[in-house]
């Protein structure tokens, strides 16, 4: 069973709080999509209006071309994973996997092969007969997805499943729940996070959420290279925000004319400058500004340098320096021009 | 410990001695020792005997000590399923409701259970509702007296639980009935048996709304003691009350076993 997931004008409101407000969001079949987002941003909220474990105030939620709005979590057909697992602590692992297909009344022959494929494809066969209690976190967690994987749902919802876990098991998990898509191409998933390395890593698309609104979709790529808030340049990846005023060419930031594509914004008009700061250089090039090191950081393989620039704050990650600039010591910063994003100004809500 | 000197807790100790012993310990073991005796006229008893406890174990003591357990555990397990019962609609309520409901079953509690009595019988002594004379009178005032208390300590679990536990249950395809038998309520277990095993005891002890319900061929133990201390029978009494004693706490060793058993993680 192949379906994708769709929010049609959804909103969440609790007691005169609007905690989702009209959110439109296509999830492809077979896609994952990430909800990345602050907490309060209305991203675990628009999974639960998937689950069914909260009624929206108005819009539809439609799981395939079926409208779920109105069914009982029950009737929806989802898999899911909290960052906890509720995994139940009076089963043992293979009972905990059996439970959906025991509550669906699967024939009881074919219990046993789809409880056993599931713990082979999460790699906890051989934990069958523990309880959840003599299983460490990693394992939990595994067995939390291979609970939701058992009943084949068409879609799986996964709100914060790595949070819980530290970060060198988060990163192992990752890879793994990569494998596992790649090996069930049709399942769509929803996956909420905060962290923008999971969402980065592991989504097709992202939908950056903030403040109970969508404030951005895209792929990975799109987001980091031409993100267009100011709010999705911070969130996804770090970045210098500038504020400059479009010039005839370019844009004036600081009295200094910066070459840079304006996509035909008004003459006069402020904006904001993003730049990634692994893409700003330390020396003389085609955009070039000065400023004064106020703070320098070594971060290994890199040194960070905070750089003040008439009165405003550029960061710029470069390779590791044999002689570092000292504090208070004037440098030349550039960037190439295409690696620059201009933000209308009044895009954003910060 | 809060108290971290040597001299502090050894004065915690003795404290703890002076007020625990004399108030709590001591009066059990002055009925322990009576139950022995056939004469207590000096600082101790005398004249060992057993013959108390072979009287208060047959005829109609053995017979009250069944009348009592059996109506204990009926009042119990039927203040369990009302309890249970109630306290899970409430939670399904919502505030407002489960408030209302809470001061329902609050009621026999802040009633004294002599008012119970009184008012079970008043109820239930003509027909069509004639209870009056049988011993279902009395398994129906205790069932009512203790109801609040199995209501108040599954309500406090339910609040309690997890609810990702029940959702987790629902997105995998299970009805909120499948939920309740294979989730809920084995979460709950350890809290049910707990009210179970609370029920029991009062209901054990319960002696002033029985005095005022219990018919003849249904004398519950609390009772039998009360008639022979009345009449003077110090030392019978005393054996009855050591008997009552040790069936309870039998019972509530094996229900809190059940409990241990029964508790995850």
């Amino acid at each position: 069973m192949s379906s994708g997931i769709r929010f049609d004008r959804v909103s969440v409101a609790y007691g005169g709080n609007t905690v989702l407000d009209s959110l439109d969001l296509t999830v492809e079949p077979g896609e994952v999509m990430a909800l990345l987002g602050p907490s309060g941003s209305g991203k675990t909220t628009a999974l639960r209006a998937v689950a069914g474990f909260v009624r929206p105030a108005s819009g539809r939620v439609l799981i395939g071309d079926r409208d779920v709005t109105d069914l009982p979590p029950y009737r929806r057909g989802i898999g899911m994973v909290v960052q906890q697992y509720a995994l139940f602590p009076h089963m043992r692992v293979e009972d905990n996997v059996a439970f959906g297909l025991k509550a669906q009344k699967v024939a009881k022959g074919e219990i046993r092969g789809r409880v056993a494929e599931a713990l082979e494809m999460t790699g906890m066969a051989a934990y069958a007969r523990r309880y959840p209690r003599e299983l460490s976190g990693g394992q939990q967690q595994r067995v939390a997805i291979a609970r939701a994987l058992a009943i084949r749902p068409g879609v799986l919802l996964l709100d914060e499943p790595l949070s819980a876990l530290d970060a060198q098991l988060r990163s192992g998990m990752l890879a793994e729940l990569a494998r596992l898509h790649r090996e069930l191409p049709e399942v769509s998933i929803l996956y909420v996070t905060h962290d923008q390395v999971e969402a980065l890593t592991l989504a097709d698309r992202i939908a950056v959420m903030d403040k109970a609104r969508l404030q951005d979709v895209g792929t990975p790529q799109e987001l980091y290279r031409a993100p267009r808030t100011e709010f999705t340049a911070s969130f996804v990846g770090n970045a210098n925000l500038l504020p400059v005023t479009v010039a005839a060419d370019g844009v004036s930031f600081g009295g200094v004319e910066l070459k840079v594509d304006t996509g035909g914004a008004t003459r006069g008009a402020s904006a904001t400058l993003c730049v990634r700061p692994h893409l700003v250089g330390l020396g003389a090039g085609p955009n070039q500004v000065v400023g004064t090191v106020s703070e320098i950081q070594w971060r290994g393989a890199t040194h960070r340098l905070y750089i003040d620039v008439d009165g405003h704050r550029v960061m710029a990650d470069v390779r590791e320096l044999r002689e570092p600039p000292g504090h208070g010591e004037s440098v030349t910063v550039y960037f190439a021009p295409e690696d620059a994003v201009l933000l209308a100004a009044g895009v954003t809500d910060g | 410990m809060l108290v971290h000197s040597r001299k502090g807790k050894w004065a915690t100790w003795a404290v703890f001695f002076v007020l625990f012993l004399p108030l709590f310990a001591l009066p059990l073991l002055v009925v322990l020792a009576a139950s022995f005796a056939t004469n207590w006229s000096s600082a101790f008893p005398s004249g060992f005997t057993t013959g108390h406890y072979t009287a208060a174990t047959r005829g109609e003591s053995l017979q009250a000590l069944t009348t009592s357990l059996v109506t204990a555990v009926t009042a119990s397990l039927l203040a369990l399923l009302v309890g249970t019962w109630a306290a899970l609609a409430a939670h399904a309520l919502g505030k407002r409701g489960r408030r209302v409901l809470d001061a329902l079953f609050m009621l026999p509690v802040a009633v004294p259970s002599v008012v119970v009595g009184l008012a079970v019988l008043v109820a239930f002594s003509k027909p069509p509702m004639l209870l009056n004379g049988t011993r279902w009178i009395v398994i129906l005032a205790h069932t009512v007296l203790v109801t609040a208390f199995a209501h108040q300590s599954v309500s406090a679990a339910i609040v309690r639980l997890d609810p990702a536990y029940a959702q987790a249950a629902a997105s995998l395809g299970a009805r909120p009935s499948y939920v309740l038998w294979r989730v809920r309520l084995p979460l709950l277990l350890p809290s049910l048996t707990a009210a179970a095993g609370l029920c029991f005891a009062l209901s054990m002890g319960e002696l002033s709304a029985t005095m005022m319900l219990y018919p003849p061929d249904w004398t519950p133990l609390p009772v039998q003691i009360y008639a022979a201390t009345d009449r003077g029978a110090l030392f019978t009494g005393s054996a009855l009350a050591v008997v009552l004693m040790t069936a309870t706490v039998v019972v509530l060793f094996v229900v809190s076993r059940i409990r241990t058993k029964a508790t995850y993680r």
